[in-house]
């Protein structure tokens, strides 16, 4: 089945086009890589699904539902989030209170009873509260749930990007090179990690990936990017001795 | 938990028994002063809310205080009173035989300034940073040049007098206690994390489903809602109200007393708050003759400004971000404090 879909999707920043008819294809429960050297296009991409930029032409198609050029936030309600290349995690707020804050839209309390307090309302916080630790706790992030987050190592701050995205409870889950700054060893552990969320979570999975060998073993399929267009598609294997994909890696002109 | 609620209902009692004592020990014009950081109160924690808490540079803040204190003022004068105080142009029909009790126009003053602050809230809150603050500041101008100019509603520039002198200790101090524990409630409940998450980083609040629109315009109009009841605080307190009283500075001197307390600190408000307006108070004697025996100061009118700016610098120089930062004094950290005075008192001992 899939579930999600581009159509020759577009971005135009004045004359550059940094995104140019992308079309992706997504099936339930694939994890799809989207790789590129530089300025390829792949977080122009992100944002134009996520409704952060809306895009010059074309589609997002999410389910059934045309989603193009929705409000970021009408987007994560309907079950796509997101993570970000450059952390974005609410630094002066705890851990805990990150991923309280993703689902402050599922709450579905409005301001005077959160404030009186009603027992409706208490009891919502409390169960949100409870699947929160649990979530933390299954990705190992439970002890430092009271820490501010800034004061987390970088491997866990990419961790609780992570965990604060499956808090808004998504389907399809995107992810802007989650292993950047990463070791091989611990990029190594990162996709492991990645395919064990997408059983656990039952999740659809779009990640960026700067270098192709991370994404090797745990993609099924590779889109490859180069200044906006789409030059190649296909396994692992296939993409790995595409000519075009390596002399864009090389620089070949 | 249950510890913390029966502390809480200790504080209060005890805080109302203060009130008692202060409002018969307290000659007339020390108990005007501690009204007035009353108000502060309220005003600060309006202004903290949209500032410190959802990061909304908004200056904006005295053009509602303006409406809240119009409004009150409005609602509670005697038919008699406005005859006498509309004497170039009489008062518009509608509002000449109109008067309410006390605490309906301390609401209407709250709604009236809510409402206005969301006709405003609606194109300005799409700007960010400095041209927020440059929109605020522009409509608070804005406002005020309205009232001036509504000469049948406002009386212009010869502003209200003889506004009645309901707002006592225990409206004053009433209401304040209730914006304190509103506050905490709000910036407690899943609303006030949403808020802060603004703060930190819109783009990924927005991410993370939060409407950011509509939680920035529910900030922002509690905000100029709780300016309103302070402004029609304010106007009971004093009696007499122009469009001069509710100029820029009058912006700027609750933004000092939230930027002392601490950006996003309820605690740190309401100690500034307090503090502010009393050492403001107490520095008049700089103002004044001194005599000390030995040598005689003149008298520097302005000085205590002066001194007072002097404090201001020196205490954000050394605490840049307020003296309490975003952090509040809650119970366990004042036990806490107690504990490691005790230990050292005991280490001291044995030793
Ligand atoms: N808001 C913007 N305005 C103008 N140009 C932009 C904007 N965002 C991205 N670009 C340009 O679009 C192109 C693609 O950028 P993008 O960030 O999508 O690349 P990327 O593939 O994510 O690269 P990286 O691996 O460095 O993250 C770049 O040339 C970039 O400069
Ligand atoms: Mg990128």
């Amino acid at each position: 089945m899939t579930i999600f879909r581009t159509e020759n999707l577009t971005k135009k920043f004045g004359g550059l086009v940094a995104v140019s008819n992308l079309n992706i294809k997504i099936e339930k429960g694939q994890i799809i890589g989207l790789i590129g050297p530089n300025g390829a296009g792949k977080t122009t991409a992100f944002n134009m699904i996520t409704g952060v930029y809306k895009p010059t032409e074309g589609n997002v198609v999410f389910g059934e539902n045309k989603v193009t050029g929705m409000k970021p936030h009408k987007i994560t309600e309907r079950g796509i989030a997101r993570t970000f290349q450059n952390i974005r995690l609410f630094k002066e707020l705890s851990v805990l209170d990150n991923v309280l804050i993703a689902n402050h839209m599922r709450l579905k309390s409005n301001v005077f009873s959160s404030i009186i307090r009603t027992p409706d309302y208490v009891r919502k916080e409390k169960a949100i509260k409870e699947k929160s630790i649990n979530l933390l706790r299954e990705l190992g992030l439970e002890d430092v749930k009271d820490e501010k987050s800034f004061s987390l190592p970088y491997g866990k701050q990419r961790r609780l990007e992570i965990a604060r995205a499956l808090a808004t409870d998504p389907q399809l889950l995107l992810l802007d090179e989650p292993a950047a700054g990463m070791n091989p060893q611990e990029s190594h552990e990162l996709m492991v990690f990645i395919r064990e969320i997408r059983d656990k979570f039952d999740l659809t999975i779009l990640l960026i990936e700067h270098h192709m060998k991370v994404i090797m073993g745990v993609c099924e399929s590779i889109y490859v990017l180069d200044y906006g267009v789409t030059i190649a598609n296909g396994t692992p294997g296939e993409i790995q001795n595409n000519q075009k994909v390596i002399e864009a890696y090389l620089g070949v002109e | 938990m249950k510890r913390n609620n029966k502390l809480n209902i200790i504080a209060i009692l005890a805080f109302i028994a203060t009130l008692f004592i202060l409002n018969v020990t307290l000659d007339p014009y020390r108990l005007r002063i501690f009204n007035l950081a009353g108000i502060y109160v309220i005003l600060g924690l309006g202004l903290n809310l949209v500032n410190g808490f959802t990061g909304l540079f908004s200056l904006g803040h005295a053009g509602f205080m303006a409406i809240g204190a119009y409004t009150g003022a409005l609602l509670t004068m005697s038919p008699e009173t406005k005859e006498m105080t509309f004497f170039l142009e009489p008062i518009t029909p509608i509002l000449a035989n109109i008067q309410l009790p006390f605490p309906i126009a301390l609401v209407a003053a709250g709604l009236v300034a809510g409402a206005i602050g969301f006709l405003i809230g609606a194109p300005v809150l799409r700007l960010k940073d400095d041209y927020l603050a440059i929109a605020t500041l522009g409509f608070s101008e804005i406002i005020r040049i309205v009232l001036t100019n509504m000469q049948t509603i406002t009386n212009g520039a010869l502003g209200l007098k003889g506004i009645p002198g309901n707002a006592n200790i225990w409206w004053i101090w009433g209401v304040s206690l209730a914006v304190v524990v509103f506050m905490v409630l709000l910036i407690k409940s899943s609303y006030g994390k949403v808020f802060k998450a603004i703060r930190e980083d819109e783009i990924a609040a927005e991410a993370m489903g939060v409407n950011i629109f509509k939680h920035k315009m529910m900030s922002f109009v509690i905000g100029c809602a709780l300016a309103g009841v302070g402004g029609a605080l304010l106007g009971s307190l004093i009696g007499a109200i122009n469009p001069l009283l509710f100029r820029f500075l009058f912006t700027f001197n609750v933004l000092l007393i939230v930027v002392l307390g601490g950006m996003g600190s309820i605690t740190g408000t309401v100690l500034s708050a307090v503090v502010v307006t009393v050492m403001i108070e107490y520095l008049r004697v700089l103002d004044i003759e001194m005599n000390l025996g030995f040598i005689r100061i003149p008298g520097v009118p302005g000085l205590r400004m002066v001194v007072f700016s002097l404090i201001l610098l020196i205490v954000i120089l050394f605490y840049q971000r307020g003296i309490m930062g975003s952090n509040e004094i809650t119970w366990e950290k004042l036990f806490d404090f107690k504990n490691r005075i005790a230990k050292k008192i005991t280490r001291r001992k044995s030793s």
